[in-house]
């Protein structure tokens, strides 16, 4: 009898066995999968933060190892006897300094670009015109995804869906187009004409964005608030724009990221330096027919690429929150 | 307070109809369940009221004023929605109070009415919480709240306890009577569930396919369904339906056959009543609860029969017990200590008193 229940409790262990191992294995794959892709992902970003660390001489010694930071000043990969430029470079990393060579050499990049490139102005404009992007975007798409979403009229669906097909278009079919639209309007090299038409890029994702929110949020809400007596105006604003708070971040963080790296447009439309932004103009001004200067072009990007770091930190957890959950049975 | 009319309303959604034509009269005070299978049209009725749909055709009437044309907001009426439609991002006081803001009241009245409802619902301390913080029948006090706080001519309650759990929606439908019979306001009730229907109605409106089937108080259904879908959609389980043949017995007296070899004597009093039908198929309708063990004394108007049992479901209070008449199925409800085993004959006992006679072509009870 006892043999008899062991016997019928056998297959029973090897196939729980074997589950808990299938399961083993798959965590496995999917931490070695995990770790390839973030290395994969990871890599050109360390390559240029190492590279804005050196100078141009640091950069173009061949016995230095690309892959690593300056070490020190005085080591010999510095070459000082070098009649290259850059001498005030490396007059700036002095071998007494307490702070490590990879730091000074930064530090020089960005006081390079500062003191010497016209790089805040290019931050300075495209923080305008970014900011006039998004304000625009949002302005248009939050209501207009109301009206297509919310409000059924006639025809409401076919343009919902002409908005997202809009979008469909790539800008590198557009610009010659658009070029000739914005020197019509007399906004060619004025970075007011990017704010005129970096919308087009950015609205049709983000009203595309909101219709989908603003769909998912119960009808019942919106019947609720119509019995409590408000007019559409006051749904818009009282409840869905709260509701809908994490799309509206979503669409907020869309539009900032696309006019901030936007590339094609400045560079077709704007040529001269104060109207130029990041883009356009760290590629334009720091590569000088075929002198390239990395370290200063990979501070640029590295500096550039702050400010969506930044916001895509402090907002994820919003872009991330239900914040509907409870509305309704949950 | 006011009175609400329905007056020949038909809604239509391109080429169905769900509505075909509704009368009805609620007095002032009255609580009305709308109930019946779903797609009868209860829900698309009630939705005609608050205005969130509109009239196709025919008139609404609420308090004496026509309100076909008028917007919810005007019409002084508050819902309460299946799934709750809490304004998520507001604390249970602004979700209560939001009507009254919009409308601009005074702060101090509104904070006193919030306060008065939240006592009658008992959720004072669950004002500073938000929806997501609550639990599905706190959620539904909340709802309620934010109805009675607008102090509307009219509630309407679109199935506000299907989504909370057996126990929960016994204990909130107890709730929902006891707020009514505290604020006294006209309600319509619309739900799936008859035993909500029954308990909760001062009278019932039984829809089916988009029109009334009938209108009456929870008894008059129970008892005198005048159509066969009333008879077989009020009680649970619901009423047993055997084809029969009425035939004449001796002494003026009449019978349906049932078959089966199986006869029941129409109690004497029915007798006119069904005179006109003899010699026709008919549908012979009794309630499980009517099909019972033998208790005491045989009644005039009962009849004792043998069955072999199918099955037996024992329910605790009471235990169903199934068998065959020809090809139909009937469920009989006996004291569980009468019960017999499956696969057993028993004596069970048919009050025709209480029986129903339906005529098959125009399914109306005779």
């Amino acid at each position: 009898m006892a043999l008899q229940a062991v016997a019928a409790e056998m297959p029973r262990l090897a196939s729980h066995g074997s589950l808990a191992r299938s399961r083993r294995w798959a965590l496995i794959t999917s931490y070695l999968f995990l770790i390839l892709f973030a290395i994969f992902f990871l890599v050109p970003p360390y390559y240029q933060l190492v590279t804005a660390t050196k100078t141009s001489e640091q950069i173009s010694n061949q016995n230095t190892n690309p892959w690593l930071p300056a070490l020190s000043a005085g080591q010999e990969g510095l070459n000082p006897g070098g009649a290259n430029a850059g001498k005030a470079d490396l007059a700036k990393i002095r071998r007494d300094s307490w702070l490590p060579a990879a730091v000074q050499g930064f530090m020089a990049n960005v006081s390079q670009l500062m003191n010497n490139t016209d790089f805040p102005i290019y931050f300075r404009n495209s923080v305008i015109v970014t900011v006039c992007v998004v304000v625009i975007t949002m302005v248009i798409a939050v209501p207009a995804a109301f009206s297509l979403g919310r409000m059924r009229f006639w025809g409401s669906g076919i343009l919902a869906t002409g908005v997202f097909l809009t979008y469909l278009v790539p800008d590198s079919l557009l610009f010659i187009p658009l070029f000739k639209v914005v020197g019509g309007l007399g906004l060619l090299n004025s970075y007011w004409g990017l704010v005129l038409v970096y919308p087009t890029l950015t609205l049709p994702f983000c009203t595309w964005i909101m219709i989908g929110y603003f769909q998912s949020i119960p009808k019942e809400l919106d019947e609720a608030a119509l019995i409590d007596g408000a007019n559409h105006v006051q749904m818009l604003f009282k409840i869905f724009i709260p509701v809908a708070l994490p799309g509206l971040i979503a669409a907020t963080i869309f539009a900032f990221a696309v006019s901030w790296a936007a590339f094609v447009y400045p560079m077709a439309f704007i040529y001269s330096s104060d109207q130029l932004v990041l883009t356009a103009g760290t590629v334009t001004t720091l590569v000088k027919g075929d002198v390239y200067q990395w370290g200063m072009i990979m501070t640029a990007a590295l500096i550039a690429a702050t400010p969506p770091l930044v916001i895509y930190a402090f907002l994820m957890d919003y872009y991330i929150a239900g914040l509907t959950a409870g509305a309704t049975k949950g | 307070m006011a009175n609400v009319a329905l007056r020949k309303v038909v809604k239509k959604y391109d080429r169905t109809e769900a509505v075909r034509g509704i009368d009805l009269d609620i007095a002032d005070k009255e609580f009305i369940v709308l109930v019946g299978p779903s797609g009868c049209g209860k829900s698309t009725t009630l939705r005609m009221i608050a205005g969130l749909e509109e009239v196709t055709d025919g008139e609404i009437l609420i308090g004496g004023d026509l309100v076909n044309d008028v917007p919810p907001k005007d019409r002084d009426i508050a819902m309460v929605f299946q799934n709750y439609a809490l304004y998520p991002h507001m604390t249970v006081y602004e979700n209560m109070s939001f009507g009254l803001r919009l409308k601009k009241f005074p702060k101090a009245e509104i904070k006193s009415r919030v306060e008065n409802a939240a006592r009658i619902l008992g959720i004072n301390e669950l004002l500073d919480r938000r929806p997501r913080q609550l639990s599905g029948g706190q959620r539904q006090r909340v709802a309620m709240g934010r109805a009675i706080v607008r102090n509307p001519k009219v509630f309407l309650f679109d199935e506000p306890l299907s989504n909370l759990d057996a126990k929960l929606r016994v204990q909130m439908r107890t709730e929902i009577k006891k707020v009514h019979q505290t604020v006294k306001t006209t309600t319509v009730y619309v739900t799936h569930d008859q035993v909500e229907a029954m308990t909760l109605a001062d009278r019932v409106v039984v829809m089916n396919a988009g029109i009334i089937e009938q209108l009456g108080t929870p008894h008059e259904l129970y008892h005198a369904p005048t159509t066969k879908f009333v008879a077989g959609f009020i009680g649970s389980p619901a009423m047993n339906f055997i084809d029969c043949d009425l035939v004449e017995a001796g002494g003026g007296g009449l019978s349906a056959r049932l078959g089966n070899g199986l006869s029941f004597k129409v109690p004497p009093d029915r007798a006119a009543r069904y005179k006109s039908h003899v010699g026709r198929k008919l549908i012979f309708g009794l309630r499980p609860e009517h099909i019972t063990e033998r208790r005491g004394d045989l009644r005039p108007d009962c009849q004792e029969f043998d069955a072999t049992l199918d099955v037996v479901e024992p329910m605790g209070m009471e235990t169903m017990v199934y068998f065959m008449i020809e090809d139909t199925e009937v469920c009989g409800r006996v004291n569980p200590s009468a019960a017999g085993r499956p696969g057993q004959p028993m004596r069970l006992v048919a009050e025709l008193g209480n029986m129903h006679l339906i005529d098959p072509q125009t399914d109306a009870v005779i």
